[in-house]
């Protein structure tokens, strides 16, 4: 029975977040569409035939893996982050609080959404860059784990930043400042053969690395890192945030006074 | 019987930004019983919307013990939360979502199914007037209607507890009397209700019991009845046919000039009106109107208040 509740609970709650991305479609999946175009267009097409090979492929498709991922990486995180912290401004969120559920049912319900949305904008970008090179999936298991615990991961990250903030700013600062440096620098446009040995070694304390090595590796069969030992990282990220994450929700922290 | 609600010694302290504790509530005890019509009386900050917070899982309490129909909501939270409805004094909606979608959603989240969820979902809306509203965003709603959406949606999984935080506040006069009617049936069908309000009419009209908050503390629970029974005064507002300079002496009555053709007079209960009309007449006013000056459960609420403050007071 009580299960039962908490089955319906959780695909009303998906369908809502789906429903809400959705309804605003034009602010959540055409500007990563644009953005993406953007860089294949600039990075991949003009500057990347000045650049000829990277990693063994050509640089278009050596972009193309970490784009996607960024793009994933973005959305789920925002899409989370976004809705949550809505829904506490606006005090909806008390209609779940109120509601005979679990915390689980609210963290699997949100990450899921994120999740969707992540996922749903990877494909757009995926089918945009077709136009621009050519794709074959090397090993599909692991580009599908590594692209699903990576949007698990960023939904998670986007929950903790909303159930912490306490303005519309604060939403703002963990994509502005930390995801955005960290994807940038996590070797999207580059190999990290390219950097000196040290900064080989601090890139290595970047989670993003892994992401984007193991899904070009799931891609093309290139990576600087072992795709292992990138699923690994990328599976304990999301089980602490998980961990984080449902700790606040039962303690009711930033949400229960 | 299984008591509604039985709440035992809740206290809840708040900490603020300096880390200093403010007390909310001072270890209540509150019972309601099955089928009751309960009103939670008392001044802003008393204590009223902490206990409702506390009830539905918005405030975590920092001791006492809360059972809703038996169950402890320490022990068994999630169905102690199915058998309560709750209304909110604000709003606590998405301002962008649908009105039927706001419904059904809160359905969902109960565990109801979708087909019985839209059935639902069309009753109330049905009911509260505002099924011709469904398809609006719920920004686009006047105050009462969102108000009257939130009443629906407090429904839509049929609690045994409706629980109102202000229900009425900024509604105007005809909606709260179709309100407190609707109320007054869902209360006729078996559902307790619980409300707090600044209306005291509101109490005086629909509550069988009534207990009176100040200061986290519960300083009065009784029969709407019997509290206003306790009233020994009551207050007249008279409009004089002729002006007059000064305030004239009637017998067991304090009286006051308000200006030259408003007379306010306090009247003992046990002073029949008979009597005071005999004075007026030997006195030669003539009396063009005559009101209540405000509702009784008001002028015992606030001496209440008033005896409270001032036993406050000697104490720190």
């Amino acid at each position: 029975m009580k299960n039962n509740v908490n089955l319906i609970a959780l695909q009303t709650l998906v369908t809502k977040e789906i429903r809400r991305f959705m309804r605003i479609w034009v602010q959540t999946l055409i500007p990563p569409a644009i953005t993406m175009i953007l860089y294949f267009v600039i990075f991949g097409h003009l500057v990347g035939r000045r650049i000829g090979i990277m990693g063994g492929v050509d640089y278009m498709q050596y972009i193309v893996p970490g784009l996607i991922m960024m793009s994933v990486i973005t959305n789920a995180y925002s899409n989370v982050v976004s809705s949550f912290y809505s829904g506490k401004f606006q005090h909806n969120i008390e209609e779940l609080l109120v509601a005979p559920i679990s915390s689980w049912v609210i963290i699997t319900g949100y990450v899921l959404g994120g999740v969707t949305r992540g996922l749903l904008v990877g494909a757009i970008v995926t089918i945009l860059s077709l136009f621009f090179t050519q794709l074959h999936i090397e090993h599909f298991g692991i580009t599908f784990m590594i692209l699903l615990l990576t949007s698990i991961l960023f939904s998670l990250g986007g929950f903790i930043n909303a159930v912490y903030a306490n303005s519309f700013d604060d939403i703002s600062i963990v994509p502005t400042f930390v995801l955005t440096p960290l994807t940038y620098l996590g070797g999207v446009f580059y190999s990290m053969d390219l950097l000196p040995s040290i900064w080989q070694k601090i890139s290595l304390l970047n989670p993003i690395v892994y992401m984007i090595n193991g899904f070009r590796y799931g891609i093309l069969g290139v990576s600087d890192v072992r795709p292992e030992i990138a699923l690994l990282v990328v599976f304990l990220f999301a089980m602490g945030l998980l961990g984080w994450a449902w700790y606040l929700l039962s303690k009711g922290i930033g949400l229960r006074s | 019987m299984t008591l509604a609600l039985e709440i035992q010694q809740l206290r809840k302290t708040y900490k603020n930004k300096q880390g200093r504790e403010q007390v909310a509530l001072k270890g209540i005890d509150l019972t309601v019983e099955q089928g009751d019509f309960f009103a939670l009386l008392g001044p802003n900050g008393a204590g009223k919307s902490t206990t409702i917070g506390i009830l539905c899982s918005l405030v975590n309490k920092t001791s006492g013990q809360v059972k809703v129909f038996g169950v402890d909501i320490d022990k068994d939270f999630a169905k102690a939360k199915s058998y309560l409805g709750v209304v909110p004094q604000e709003f606590n909606f998405s301002q962008f979502e649908k009105v039927f979608d706001i419904v059904m959603t809160q359905a969902g989240y109960y565990g109801i199914p979708p087909q019985l969820a839209r059935e639902r979902t069309e009753k109330y809306l049905r009911r509260l007037g505002l099924w011709e509203q469904r398809t609006k965003q719920a920004r686009m709603l006047s105050g009462g209607m969102k108000r009257r959406m939130m009443i629906a949606r407090a429904l839509v999984h049929e609690p045994k507890l409706l629980v109102l935080d202000e229900p009425t506040a900024g509604v105007d006069i005809e909606l709260r009397r179709s309100m407190w009617d609707y109320l007054a049936e869902l209360n006729r069908q078996g559902i307790t209700i619980i409300l707090t309000t600044h209306y005291l009419e509101e109490a005086e009209q629909l509550c069988r019991r009534v207990a009176i908050i100040d200061h986290g503390e519960i300083i009065r629970n009784s029969t709407t009845r019997s509290l206003v029974a306790q009233l020994d005064k009551e207050t007249l507002i008279l409009e004089l046919v002729h002006p007059l300079k000064q305030s004239p002496t009637l017998e067991a009555c304090t009286v006051e000039l308000t200006d030259e053709h408003t007379l306010q007079i306090s009247v003992s209960r046990d002073h029949t009106m008979n009597k005071l009309f005999q004075q007026l007449t030997e006195q030669g006013l003539e009396v063009k109107s005559i009101k209540q000056k405000s509702n009784r459960l008001e002028e015992l609420f606030i001496s209440l208040v008033q005896q409270n403050l001032v036993k406050e007071e000697k104490v720190t």
